[in-house]
């Protein structure tokens, strides 16, 4: 088998300022994030021959993605050989992706590829669907049953998971508390004070059996990342982090509600590729990274990408100490979504290159990880990746 | 409730608006009787091309739900139960919807129901579920 992503690497990677209400343009988060990723891989801005981002310049929901490739190439002045903007892909690592392709097909040696989002400025106009005259398009079959939010939508998948498996409110907490102890650590983190089970018990529900802790929290923030020909990566200012595995398949509906398996995501088909791309096992990662948009979809993740058996996810992460950042597997190490803010999965994939540069500083895990899971998406959406920093 | 109606494409009409008669209609592939929804001009199954139209029973099962308790907007009253309907007559023919005429915490993954309409604007018909009448 082919393996082309094995050819590139990650060789930069920065975010900007993230917080709320920044009252910062997209643009400006945008150059500040691009301008430090490339510095951080050791390039100038003349390295730079493609660029790619997902889901493009977006002007619904406000904030969700302000920035389009063409107006940071403009702001840039970037010369390039390609570049894509695109929405319709598995997931917002979709970007990422594309950039792989583009090197492999030799188009690019350097893709810069970046997500920025503006969510926070942007509150009070909330991120909920149709709230225009008539809706149309993919959302046009729940919003008039006023499921008008991804977290009805991913509460439905909870539900279901835990009506088949089990699990419980108890168990899923500790993703929300496992975030929270991280992000005491990361002083980019929004909310950083403990978590108690109690509090989380406690607190109001949004949507059956999702509570106002399973939800992440909107913010201004932007992330980029260097995306190399592994030929082209290996004089540069840090250990190139190569792209082990890619997991992109959906083989399944695309939809929220006619999944096969409503127990689970489209992300099983991607975690399921991801695997056959690759000798490692899931045994082999040192750090995951995994999508907490909501709770829920971070344990799906956990679950499909094999780190415990299928319907196995609520007891595994009971109690919170294997996914803690001395436990056998360290989770969201910097607070994830939920607790460090909604990046949109480029929040997730930049601390995994944090932690396998070993730069985490107070939450960095111990014993020098060298492989990394990431994962972004749910419902429909859903892309995965394995990092590997040994040689 | 107030509620986001859908832009009704000629396609779809029989869907929004075939509730008219109190029965749940679908676009049928011909050749292999595959029911499609949402409509497509090829069956997905057999990527027939020739489409009639199907009468359902209306009746199915609640494969999951949630129960909204945010009000994402103005005026929207909560709590509210949204559901994702198994209809009988197809494995994957389903539908997301509200279970509606029964208290929100009484409803159960696996519950038997049928549909009911909510007459909306434009002759908008919204199938809408409710628990299943006991027969006697
Ligand atoms: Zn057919």
């Amino acid at each position: 088998m082919i393996v082309g992503e094995k050819m590139t690497a990650i060789t930069g990677s920065a975010q900007s300022a993230v917080g709320r209400r920044l009252g910062r343009s997209g643009l400006d988060l945008t150059v500040e994030a691009c301008l430090a990723a490339i510095a951080d891989a050791g390039l100038e801005v003349k390295d730079i021959d493609g660029l790619s981002t997902w889901p493009g310049f977006a002007e619904q929901p406000p904030g969700f993605s302000p920035v389009g490739a063409p107006e940071l190439k403009e702001a840039l002045r970037l010369k390039l050989n390609w570049h894509a903007g695109v929405s319709e892909a598995p997931g917002q690592f979709g970007s990422i992706f594309n950039a792989v392709g583009a090197i492999t097909a030799g188009f690019c040696r350097h893709v810069l590829c970046f997500r920025v989002l503006t969510e926070s400025s942007s509150a009070g106009k909330a991120s909920v669907m149709g709230q225009g005259e008539r809706v149309d398009g993919w959302s046009k079959y729940m919003v008039p049953f006023n499921a008008l939010s991804a977290a009805n939508w991913t509460a439905l998948f909870a539900q279901k998971h835990f009506d088949c498996y089990g699990t419980t409110r108890e168990q899923l907490a500790q993703i929300a508390i496992n975030g929270r102890k991280n992000a005491a650590l990361n002083p980019k983190a929004i909310y950083r004070d403990p978590l108690s089970l109690d509090e989380y018990m406690e607190s109001r529900m949004i949507s059956s059996p999702l509570c106002l802790y399973d939800c992440d929290v909107p913010v201004d923030g932007a992330t980029a990342v260097i995306v190399s020909h592994i030929d082209a990566a290996a004089d540069l200012r840090r250990p190139p982090l190569r792209i082990e595995a890619i997991g992109s398949a959906h083989n399944s509906r695309y939809s929220w509600f006619q999944f096969d398996d409503l127990a689970t995501q489209a992300l099983r088909d991607a975690a399921q590729m991801m695997w056959q791309r690759t000798d490692l096992k899931p045994a082999d990662v040192d750090v995951a990274e995994l999508y907490d948009g909501f709770s829920f979809i971070c344990l799906d993740w956990l679950e499909q990408l094999g780190f415990c058996p299928v319907g196995e996810g609520g007891r595994f992460i009971e109690g919170g100490e294997r996914i803690a950042l001395d436990g056998e597997l360290p989770l969201n190490t910097n607070g994830g979504h939920l607790s460090a803010g909604r990046t949109h999965g480029f929040g997730l994939l930049h601390e995994a290159c944090v932690q396998l540069w070993g730069e985490g500083g107070a939450r960095q895990v111990g014993g020098d990880p060298k492989v990394a899971a990431v994962a972004a998406g749910g419902g429909p959406l859903g892309g995965c990746m394995l990092l590997t920093s040994s040689q | 409730m107030t509620r986001t109606l859908p832009v009704v494409n000629e396609d779809e009409v029989l869907f929004w608006k075939g509730g008219a008669d109190g029965k749940l209609h679908f676009p049928q592939c011909r050749q292999c009787q595959y029911i499609v929804h949402p409509p497509a001009p090829v069956c997905p199954q057999c990527y027939g091309r020739e489409l009639g139209e199907t009468t359902v029973s209306g009746e199915g099962t609640v494969a999951t739900f949630t129960i909204n308790y945010q009000p994402w907007v103005p005026d929207m009253q909560v709590p509210f139960t949204i559901a994702i309907v198994a209809l009988n007559e197809q494995d994957d023919l389903r539908l997301m919807t509200n279970i509606v005429n029964i208290p929100p915490e009484k409803v159960e993954i696996g519950m038997r129901v049928s549909v009911v309409f909510e007459v909306c604007d434009e002759d908008i018909y919204l199938p809408l579920f409710e628990p299943m009448k006991v027969s006697v």
